[in-house]
């Protein structure tokens, strides 16, 4: 059993959180170029089987990435990550909201995330705090279409997930 | 009003008043029995309750009672655990193209 590389998930309804950590067997700034270079993002960012297609990325403080969530029928979920703070190889943080093609609105539900990178001998690990303003936010996101779309996406995943970690 | 499910699972004493309308402990009367609280109190935190949908009240005759709304809470579950299936999905293709990345770049 691989309970090194473990991914671990933990929620608190209370304080609205979720933590998410996962530990890769990749050196630090490596794994950083994944989570903050579009084109490796658009490769692992959305779920089996939709597919992330960056529209629009400035890494850098009050910047912003600006993506679509690209479902197997071609439906389309146009998402943006605004950036409030980067340390390099370290982590960054920023909201997490939908939107549309022309970024013209982020009237949808908001999360705040914390990504940080711990990295020693060759193993990193990344820790991401999510924060959620409110269950109605959660609500909305239903009502969106999310997990509809994402739960048609994940009949097929869940005949991956036990082979995962 | 309608009040955010948050809010209502935030303060302990309607924790404990979810987990005892669950088991089974359905009038205020007998609620009010677990807090050191008025029965006012008690039924303002069942007002927050009811107010997020967590909790029904229903009325036979002069009794009032109160039952759990269980889909508001499979609701929340199901959200959060497709959550999770997003992030297991992203972090193995995340450690398959970091296995990639690696071959590449030696």
């Amino acid at each position: 059993m691989n309970t090194i590389n473990s991914f671990q998930f933990r929620t608190d309804k209370e304080k609205r959180m979720i933590y998410v950590e996962k530990h890769f067997d990749a050196s630090g700034p490596l794994v950083w170029r994944t989570w903050t270079e579009p084109d490796l993002l658009d490769k692992w960012w959305a779920p089996k089987p939709w597919k992330a297609r960056t529209r629009e990325m400035k890494f850098e403080k009050n910047g912003f990435w600006h993506y679509a969530m690209v479902g197997p029928e071609g439906e389309c979920h146009w998402a943006i990550f605004n950036y409030n703070s980067i340390e390099p190889e370290r982590g960054f943080s920023g909201s997490s909201a939908f939107t549309d093609e022309q970024r013209s609105s982020t009237d949808g539900p908001v999360s705040f995330w914390s990504t940080v990178f711990d990295s020693s001998a060759g193993r990193t690990r990344v820790k991401i705090d999510i924060a959620f303003e409110e269950l109605a936010a959660l609500e909305t996101m239903i009502g969106m279409g999310f997990r509809e779309g994402f739960e048609s996406g994940l009949q097929n995943l869940d005949m991956l997930l036990p082979g995962l970690s | 009003m309608k009040r955010d499910i948050f809010q209502a699972i935030a303060d302990p004493a309607r924790r404990a008043m979810i987990l005892l309308i669950a088991g089974g402990t359905v009038t205020q009367h007998a609620l009010a029995e677990h807090f050191d609280m008025s029965q006012q109190a008690v039924a303002k935190h069942i007002g927050v309750l009811i107010d997020s949908a967590l909790v029904k009240k229903t009325r036979t005759g002069r009794e009032v009672s109160y039952t759990l709304e269980m889909q508001k809470l499979d609701e929340l579950e199901q959200w959060i655990a497709t959550f999770r299936s997003i992030w297991a999905s992203r972090f193995d293709q995340l450690g398959e193209l970091l296995t990639e990345l690696k071959q590449e770049n030696p």
